[in-house]
């Protein structure tokens, strides 16, 4: 097989891993910032039940949750698990979890804003809402930038763990290419992809630091 | 008329009672200025007035309006949330330190809540903070950020924020503990400055000379209850002991 060849069906599992990517992003950041509420709201009940999720989803292999999202739904009510649910189930796995990780980060970053900004708002006679996302939200996304870039460049990488429920992404198609052609040259495809991915993100999330460093 | 009446407030915090039946008014224009050691209550006593702490009993009121009450059994109620917000809008508070919103400019700090909150006219809301800053001495910092600018100018332009509101009644919160002397003194200047506005204003302070020179009226309050309250001359002069030993040299040398 010609290396041609190789990149164009390397290319149909980038594809799907960058589909992963984005996904797992539209539906987390938001997901997360109601995790994250839940995490700090005053009901017992509700502070309990994020608690324990999102422990379970910290606390044990992304891998097992692909796992247990994929087979669960047959193990557990006999529901016959088609083909075209794979891509689902990794959808539904990575956006769990990253919506877990991504709570904690957004309790740290409200939760380390002043009380006298919450204070001034009010004084000022702004509402709840107004002063969630007028007030305290913006200055949160910039103090919690860095760590949400860390997460996202892991996102990059997790999403080759989509293999173990044989998602076709870029790194299934890599092992399974390398084995069938004795080849290096697949592994090498998948570590300039993944590592230039990530350069991009990089890149796009530094102008976005540099974008709100007009304040301290 | 009297724009604020507290009557018999009482706070604790975690048993220990910080304000201990604290009854006091103010009337329109009228400038007041609050003096006493540190942990008097000065501060809580402000809170509660703006309703950042919630008191644990007696009366508050503005412009004849109950904002907060306690019944018989020691019940405290305050008013339904559309009361409180027409309420809120009589009065403004300027912190200790100064509580601007760092992502705003100058301009946007001061406009934003009178257009998105109080819903004015935007053309009038710009017009009236220029003058404001204008006042303030603050004219070229109107596209400046709060981190570009000096504690002194930081705090004149949250003084310029509470001001665009429009409110009747202006708290200062030790509005120059966290300056040094000369930023202080711009900051003094710009609050006497605004004695011919003809709003009251409720000062607590540890700078005796300005409260002297400023107030109307001058409370002291020590250990959560007012020990004295008068005229500056009055409780400056005072043979009070608890007063005479807290202005110490100071009110040896007004003697």
């Amino acid at each position: 097989m010609s290396v041609g060849m190789m990149v164009s069906q390397l290319a149909g599992g980038m594809f799907v891993s960058i589909q992963i990517f984005v996904i797992t992003l539209i539906f987390s950041l938001p997901l997360g910032m109601i995790v994250a509420f839940g995490r700090m709201s005053r009901n017992g009940l509700i502070q309990g039940i994020v608690k324990v999720y999102i422990s379970v989803m910290r606390g044990t292999p992304l891998m097992l949750q692909l796992m247990v999202v994929y087979f669960g739904p047959y193990y557990l009510f006999g529901i016959k698990i088609t083909n075209s649910y794979r891509l689902w189930a990794a959808f539904i796995g990575f956006v769990i979890n990253y919506a877990a990780y991504f709570a904690e980060i957004y309790r740290s970053g409200i939760q380390s804003m002043p009380a006298g900004q919450y204070e001034a708002a009010r004084l000022l006679g702004y509402g709840k809402a107004q002063t969630f996302f007028k007030i305290i939200l913006p200055q949160v996304i910039k103090r919690i930038l860095p760590s949400v870039t860390n997460e996202v460049i892991t996102l990059v990488k997790d999403t080759s763990l989509a293999f173990s429920i044989s998602v076709l992404e870029m790194f299934a198609i890599a092992k399974a290419l390398a084995s069938s052609q004795t080849s290096l040259i697949p592994f090498v495809a998948a570590g300039i992809f993944y590592y230039v991915f990530n350069l991009v993100v990089a890149v796009g999330m530094e102008y976005a630091e540099k974008k709100l460093a007009y304040y301290q | 008329m009297k724009l604020l009446e507290m009557n018999h407030v009482k706070k604790s915090f975690d048993g220990v009672s910080v304000i201990r039946d604290i009854s006091l008014s103010v009337e329109e224009g009228e400038i007041v200025s609050v003096i006493g050691p540190s942990g008097s209550g000065k501060s809580t006593l402000l809170r509660c007035a703006t309703m950042l702490e919630a008191m644990d009993s007696g009366e508050l009121i503005y412009l004849g309006e109950k904002a907060a009450w306690s019944d018989e059994a020691g019940k405290m109620s305050y008013a339904p949330k559309k009361d409180l917000k027409r309420i809120q809008e009589y009065y403004g508070l300027v912190f200790q330190n100064f509580n601007l919103f760092p992502h705003f400019s100058v301009m946007k700090n001061i406009t934003d809540a009178p257009i998105s909150v109080q819903k004015r006219d935007k053309e009038e809301v710009y017009r009236t903070a220029r003058e404001l800053l204008v006042k303030m001495g603050l004219e070229d910092k109107e596209h400046a950020y709060p981190c570009q600018l000096s504690g002194g100018q930081c705090q004149r332009v949250a003084i310029a924020r509470a001001l665009a509101l429009n409110p009747k009644i202006l708290f200062f919160d030790e509005p120059t503990s966290a300056l040094d002397p000369e930023l202080t003194g711009e900051v003094l200047k710009v609050i006497k400055s605004l004695a011919d506005l003809d709003i009251a204003m409720v000062i607590v302070t540890h700078e005796m000379a300005f409260a002297r020179d400023i107030s109307h009226r001058v409370i002291f309050m020590a250990d959560g209850v007012i020990v004295e309250e008068g005229t500056p001359n009055l409780v400056f002069a005072s043979d009070n002991e608890r007063t005479r030993s807290f202005l110490g040299r100071y009110g040896e040398m007004l003697k």
